[in-house]
């Protein structure tokens, strides 16, 4: 570490500089290129400054385009809606299904609680496909193909896990006495676990309901595997935008900044959480 | 009673899970073909079998592996590097580590995307940019020959900032005393960085590595995105394959035996991920 020598902070602040660059130029160049009309993007060399224009949103919220080979329609609005309704729903799933169970395997030690903590957790390293291509055959069978309930219910395999051991972490790190103390005073388990436990494990399950939300909305093959266009998330529907509009560069563009937008605000805001939920809890940022 | 009753769902996920599993492991053992149904009918390990003597398979190993080592390596070092720079905890240094999260955040098929605009051959930034440096016919992702790097560089612009952001949380929580000791003596900083901060960082760097060679042997979002696994077979990974096998060539046996293998070499993996990660959460939260 030298801070001192006027060479090393030199370096110091150059390589900064460049990590900056490399990360940041990406999403900067793309939000800049939503904003150009198509004769914009194509000019070389390229301008870094233009006339703004709107065009490329109006078109992908009125869900029309218009071409010089005729109109197109778009339905990027409803990949939107459905990134919304799936992460949402998964998410609220998961916490019910999820928070109970951590706070079983915190407090009591049981094989079963260890076996389903840690099959969770080594599936969540298995490939995905291993568990989603013999299920797409059973969703076939049993009618769940392309329903929403059928993508909620697998993107649980997301949620679920990080729920589990990111929560089950604060609970342990809550000490029993007090619910020893609120049940001796005549409470149930079912009122210590909802008026002190989950309470105070609040900010662990914020965190790991926020993060689940992220992982699921960012999720690319669950739904390119199991949901037909009209239930698709912005991910497989911003690819398939791309393939049916490979020259509108202004509406794709457009489009990658109306599906990065709502997650890159979450993380904005949760950032505090993301260091220990993104370990699974394993490092105390 | 209670603890089995709280962590009923949560087992009913489970055997969710593992039914297809277990289904994937049967259908690895047969001839199952979903144009050719009449055909189906168990084979024994011969569908792994016939992939000693397919070169598609071998290709597909080696693809793999050279994507998860290249991925890893890069992404290490690179966020071992920006860790250090972002080490003292000034306000700037934690602006910027939370700047860099956003990469992170962006969903991996997106981001795939956004490259894609960007190396466009005819108007895209990169593609203009390198040019002014004399570099002109850079196909990027359409070329064969430099396929492989641009989806590298995609993988290594999403994932780098997760093991900064672990490799950050982990140097910040060294314990003092070595490093002024250190500097009370005079020691002279390489030798600082490779016998005192590396060794102490070091079940850090082996979680955060193990956890990225888990996802990038799996990589399938950014290179689907991409290419699709193209140009040719170029890029085509375990689960891009797998992917095409039963879609493209409903060859569900053959699916199934690659994703075996995969899972194979992830379990293997993940075993030691979880037995370092344990040690490390028993240590972060202040219980064995």
């Amino acid at each position: 570490m030298d801070h001192s020598s006027l060479a090393g902070r030199i370096f110091r602040g150059v390589a900064l500089a460049l990590v900056l660059v490399f990360f940041m130029f990406p999403i900067v160049w793309i939000l800049l290129m939503s904003f150009q009309t198509n004769e914009q993007i194509l000019r070389i060399p390229p301008h870094i400054l233009f006339e703004p224009t709107l065009a490329n949103y109006e078109a992908l919220i009125s869900g029309q385009l218009r071409t010089a080979a005729g109109n197109l329609e778009i339905s990027f609005m409803r990949n939107l809606m459905n990134s919304f309704v799936l992460s949402s729903a998964a998410v609220l799933l998961a916490l019910l299904l999820g928070v109970p169970a951590a706070y079983a395997f915190a407090r009591f030690k049981f094989r079963l609680g260890e076996s389903i903590a840690f099959t969770l957790l080594s599936f969540r390293f298995a490939p995905p496909l291993l568990v989603l291509l013999p299920l797409s055959l059973y969703y076939q069978e049993l009618g769940l193909n392309d329903t929403y309930f059928g993508i909620v219910w697998v993107y649980q395999l997301i949620a679920l896990p990080l729920i589990l051991w990111i929560v089950r972490g604060y609970f342990e790190d809550i000490s029993p006495d007090i619910e020893h103390a609120y049940r001796l005073a005549g409470h149930t388990w079912r009122e210590a676990f909802t008026r002190i436990a989950v309470p105070l494990a609040g900010p662990g399950i914020a965190a790991a309901g926020l993060l689940s939300f992220i992982f699921c909305w960012n999720n690319f093959v669950f739904a390119l595997i199991l949901a037909s266009a009209d239930k698709q998330p912005v991910t497989v529907g911003a690819l398939a935008f791309v393939t049916a509009s490979g020259i509108q560069y202004g509406q794709i563009a457009a489009a990658i900044v109306l599906s990065v937008t709502p997650t890159l605000l979450l993380a904005l805001y949760a950032q505090r959480y993301l260091v220990e939920g993104l370990s699974l809890g394993a490092v105390k940022g | 009673m209670l603890p089995y009753l709280l962590s009923l769902p949560a087992l009913l996920v489970c055997i969710a899970i593992l039914v297809p599993f277990v289904t994937a492991a049967v259908y690895s053992l047969q001839r199952y073909r979903l144009n050719l149904p009449y055909l189906r009918g168990f084979i024994g390990v011969d569908n792994y079998i016939d992939f000693l003597s397919d070169p598609a398979f071998w290709n597909t190993l080696r693809i793999s592996l050279v994507y998860t080592a290249s991925t890893v390596v890069l992404e290490l070092l690179l966020g071992l590097g920006i860790a250090l720079l972002l080490r003292r905890p000034t306000r700037f240094h934690n602006a910027v580590s939370i700047v860099l999260l956003l990469p992170l955040m962006t969903a991996p098929a997106i981001a795939a995307l956004m490259w894609k605009l960007m190396t466009n051959p005819g108007f895209g930034i990169l593609s203009y940019l390198i040019g002014l440096f004399g570099v002109h016919d850079f196909k990027w992702a359409s070329d064969p020959s430099t396929a492989l790097f641009t989806v590298v560089l995609v993988d290594v612009w999403v994932y780098t900032p997760f093991i900064m952001i672990l490799l950050l949380a982990g140097l910040r929580s060294l314990p003092r005393q070595p490093f002024e000791a250190a500097a009370l003596d005079g020691v002279p900083t390489s030798f600082v960085f490779f016998r005192i901060t590396l060794p102490m960082l070091a079940p850090y760097i082996i979680t955060a590595s193990l956890f990225r060679l888990l996802d990038s042997i799996q990589q399938f979002d950014i290179i689907y995105a991409m290419t699709q696994g193209g140009p040719g077979d170029r890029l085509m990974v375990f689960q891009v394959q797998a992917y095409l096998e039963f879609f493209q060539y409903t060859n569900v046996g053959r699916s199934a035996a690659l994703l075996m293998i995969l899972w194979l070499i992830t379990n293997i993996l993940s075993n030691i991920f979880i037995k370092n990660w344990l040690r490390l959460r028993a240590r972060a939260h202040g219980h064995a």
